[in-house]
């Protein structure tokens, strides 16, 4: 016949070039068109803070990216070696295999020191960021629900950092690297029943023996940044399940999420900001020199320097270390505890342990099983604060202990003084900012509270016919307002007996920490409060 | 159910008016007051100065290509800096202009991109905010249902449930099967060692003869003057062919020579010192950093890493820091050509405390 039925697969002549044909070949094997439908104009909520997660998704990324051109010239082996090299200083020295090679990178191939800061700057950079990022997510309470099981991947994410931070530490197999090898390896021996084996396992044989490198190699390279990768996966998958938190503001609800959409303005400034966190990143790499492990040498575990430190985020570790008083190890039964490595490794496995569970105990408090899109502004959660005020000075304390020695040479401090007074910071300095901290929101919600009821100075002072002088308070417009009072807060729980009449201690130890939570709330100004306020005004 | 009733307000779900399609959830204890303030939705949006003023418009479309072109300059300074600064000479100076002309060029590039996209985003792109409804993570009652059929049918069509001992035997089986993994990792530990052996003894022998730390000359007794210290390893280690380093980490020794009379020397000591010339292990008992500063003046000895302070005239005992028990000391004596010789091995095991020392 002459009029054919066009079939459905006969594509029709389409216009618009080259990226309309594109788009067409790969949607027809990929239905790609529906992710770029459903994700394309997605809403993507904006605030400053949001950002410390990217800079950490971001550097990581910087860290891949370098950590490979590393992988093809570092040689991961404790094979001793003559240094033939061009560094003159150590020419003809004894030194792995590693150490050689990494010297080799900085010295002998160019670009490789580039490259090499900027790995470790970003690695850096990345466990920085996570920290911060996990502050942020604690203090505006974005980890309840729907987001408990993400601040637990996050959590997880922060330790595998910190792990790969300390291995890729190790690898150069330079003076400083094999002393943090040797703490580790003291520690893993003062652990009880498991910890001789347990070092004889992870340096086969010895310390230090010739396999740790190679071994510490596999997971810095393979098993870490694979489980990361995957769990970054998640971790972002899930932020797309949930969507963004968002701060209170006019307009924004618990039901939707507001912002400038994924495509252009999101994908623009975010594609954008990798840029400059890649940039920044260079920049600091081409101008600030780190670990220069050719001062240090290769490691002999006879030298070691003053001021010998570990990296930053391992420093909360060594610090604890360091704070321990005199004398905590005792031989029972024959066999020697050793306290002073077993309380630093139990506290800091509960410190950990309690940031691991916190949204669990929150929910647990609250009884809420709300879903919750709103970020808090930490004063409107002055408990919870405070408790991370507490955990950031019990954190900082340690952290600071692992640089005792340079704080008492560099202020002319004696060194039992610093570490009696960081042991001080460590033991009573979380109870005083949890008190400090849980006044200051309290103050900072009254003062909102104030001016929700009477208004902003105006700094315009009027004189009143009567000779009283009096400052006009502007009230706010109701934009304004709304951002001072759209916050919720949760009463103490009250026990009753349940059916049969009883109270369970569950419940009451639940009641009490209520009411620790909860007790001196200060609640939002209602429309009733705000009218009674004008009714007794001038 | 514990709950609280707080007078002119009580406690619901908050907003729970419009979260209506949420499947009711309790509100524990949060208190939302009858007369809250309504939300007064979005206020009325504000133009940028690149909207109103189309010469500001053109001037960040000016500033935002500037950005990316300079970006190709930076790309290509990076390679042409790559070329213009060797590094062959093996000088340190040419590395360090190396690094820094590479990186600069390869900062720009990046920093360019980075700033011309943001720039072009906040100035020039359409900045009027969505606003997406969100739903309840939970799925709907009608997937939640189906999702349960499909476990129900999966267990009736296999039998799961119904035929237990196969059930459970898999999961019996299932625990078991990754230990094999696990036991493969013996081959982590070497099986011919017994730790508690290896970490009891150095090469510390009768008639060893200290010597210096690197170089292994030997140290005649009359060159230790009063005061110095010296940094000891036995004599042969420079010399062993496997094991140095281990070997290494227990046998470094640390010299010192005090006036005797500044020797508190218990009695069974007494023959360990020469004539005020003592010498301790040099690997802290606390975590086996060496302990490698000696202040001469107080004859204390410090580890630099956790600050464990020694106290040499009084046999090392902790004076300070996580350390607890004191150092080692090594039993030395005089050859008949006046060099240093330890009498034996050291009488406890050195280094960082383990489980089975005692």
């Amino acid at each position: 016949m002459s009029t054919a039925v066009p079939t459905t697969s006969a594509p029709a002549k389409r216009k618009g070039g080259f990226t309309a044909a594109a788009s067409n070949y790969i949607d027809e094997r990929t239905s790609i068109s529906t992710v770029v439908k459903e994700l394309g104009r997605k809403a993507f909520p904006d605030h400053w803070s949001f950002l410390l997660g990217e800079i950490a998704l971001f550097s990581f990324v910087v860290v891949l990216i370098t950590g490979t051109f590393l992988t093809f010239f570092f040689q991961a082996s404790m094979a001793e070696v003559h240094y033939e090299g061009s560094y003159v200083p150590l020419k003809g020295i004894e030194m792995s295999v590693a150490m050689a090679s990494t010297l080799d990178i900085s010295f002998d191939l160019r670009g490789g020191l580039f490259v090499r800061q900027m790995h470790h700057w970003a690695a850096l950079l990345f466990v920085a960021a996570i920290g911060l990022h996990m502050l942020r997510i604690f203090f505006t309470g974005a980890f309840r629900k729907p987001r408990e099981l993400n601040w637990v991947i996050g959590f997880v994410l922060f330790v595998l950092a910190m792990g790969e931070g300390f291995t890729g530490y190790s690898l150069p197999d330079d003076l400083l690297s094999g002393n943090g090898l040797r703490i580790i390896d003291g520690m893993i021996k003062g652990m009880p029943v498991i910890g001789t084996w347990t070092s004889f396992l992870l340096f086969g044989g010895e310390f230090p023996g010739t396999a740790i490198v190679g071994r510490l190699y596999t997971l810095h390279i393979l098993l870490l940044p694979a489980i990361i990768v995957a769990l970054i996966a998640v971790h972002l998958l899930f932020v797309v399940v949930h969507k963004h938190t968002q701060y209170a503001a006019p307009g924004k609800t618990p039901l939707n999420a507001v912002g400038p959409p994924v495509m252009p303005v999101y994908a623009a400034k975010a594609g954008g900001f990798f840029f400059i966190v890649f940039g920044v990143l260079a920049l600091i790499s081409s101008l600030f020199t780190i670990n220069p492990i050719w001062n240090y040498g290769p490691y002999d575990p006879s030298p070691v320097s003053a001021g010998t430190q570990p990296d930053w985020y391992i420093g909360f570790a060594d610090g604890a270390l360091r704070l321990i008083p005199p004398g905590w190890e005792f031989v029972w039964l024959e066999r020697t505890w050793s306290f002073n490595i077993l309380v630093p490794l139990v506290g800091l496995l509960v410190f950990l342990g309690l940031v691991f569970i916190y949204p669990f105990i929150e929910a647990w408090v609250t009884g809420d099983k709300r879903e919750h899109h709103i970020a808090d502004r930490p004063r409107n959660a002055p408990t919870r604060t405070a408790i991370g005020a507490a955990g950031v000075t019990f954190y900082a304390g340690l952290w600071a202990a692992a640089s005792s020695d340079l704080i008492a040479t560099h202020f002319k401090l004696t060194m039992e003084g610093v570490i009696h007074s960081l042991q001080a910071v460590v033991i009573l300095g979380p109870f005083l900012a949890y008190f400090i901290t849980k006044r200051v929101c309290i103050a900072l919600q009254k003062k909102d509270r104030e001016v929700v009821l009477h208004g902003y100075e105006s700094g315009r002072i009027v004189k009143l016919p009567g000779g009283e002088f009096i400052e006009v308070h502007q009230p706010l417009d109701e934009y304004d307002r709304w951002r001072l009072v759209s916050y919720e807060s949760y009463a103490p729980l009250m026990i009753r007996p349940d059916a049969q009449g009883k109270i369970s201690v569950w419940q009451k130890m639940r009641a009490g920490v209520s009411r620790w939570f909860f007790e001196d709330r200060i609640a939002p100004v209602t429309r009733g409060e705000l009218e009674a306020s004008h009714s007794d005004h001038h | 159910m514990a709950q609280d009733d707080n007078d002119g307000t009580e406690i619901v779900a908050a907003g729970s008016s419009s979260h209506g399609q949420e499947v009711a959830a309790s509100p524990g204890t949060a208190v939302i007051p009858a007369d809250g303030f309504e939300n007064p939705g979005f206020p009325e949006h504000r133009k940028r100065v690149t909207d109103l003023d189309p010469k500001k418009a053109k001037s960040a479309e000016r500033g935002v290509y500037t950005l990316f072109y300079l970006s190709i300059v930076g790309s290509v300074w990076a390679i042409a800096a790559y070329m213009l600064f060797p590094m062959e000479s093996g000088d340190v100076f040419d590395v360090r202009l190396n690094n820094l002309f590479f990186g600069l060029g390869v900062a720009l590039a990046l920093l360019a991109i980075g700033f011309g996209a943001v720039h072009w985003a906040k100035a020039l792109m359409h900045d009027v905010e969505l606003a997406d409804e969100r739903h309840p993570v939970r799925g709907s009652e009608e997937t939640r249902a189906a999702a349960v059929k499909v476990f129900q049918d999966a267990d009736q069509e296999s039998g799961f449930t119904r035929r237990s001992a196969i059930r459970n035997s898999l999961i019996g089986a299932l625990v078991v099967f990754p230990l094999p993994a696990v036991v493969l990792f013996r081959g982590f530990a070497p099986q011919d060692q017994n730790p508690v052996e290896l970490l009891s003894h150095t090469m510390w022998a009768e008639g060893t003869r200290l010597t210096l730390d690197p170089s292994g000359v030997p140290i005649k007794a009359s060159d230790v003057t009063i005061g110095s210290a010296f940094h000891v390893i036995p004599e042969g280690l420079n010399e062993l062919e496997h094991h140095k380093l281990e070997e290494k980490a227990k046998a470094a020794v640390l010299l010192m020579r005090l006036n005797p009379e500044e020797l508190n020397e218990t009695a069974d000591r007494a023959d360990w010192s020469y004539q005020g010339i003592v010498a301790y292990s040099k690997i802290c008992t606390h975590v086996g950093c060496p302990v490698a500063l000696y202040e001469q003046h107080t004859h204390h000895l410090l580890c630099p890493c956790h600050q464990s302070q020694f106290d040499v005239a009084n046999h090392c005992e902790v004076i300070f820091g996580p350390a607890k028990r004191p150092l080692p000391q090594l039993p030395i004596a005089v050859d008949d050509e006046g060099y240093l010789v330890a009498q034996s091995d050291f009488t406890e095991p050195v280094g960082p405390s383990f489980w089975e020392r005692h």
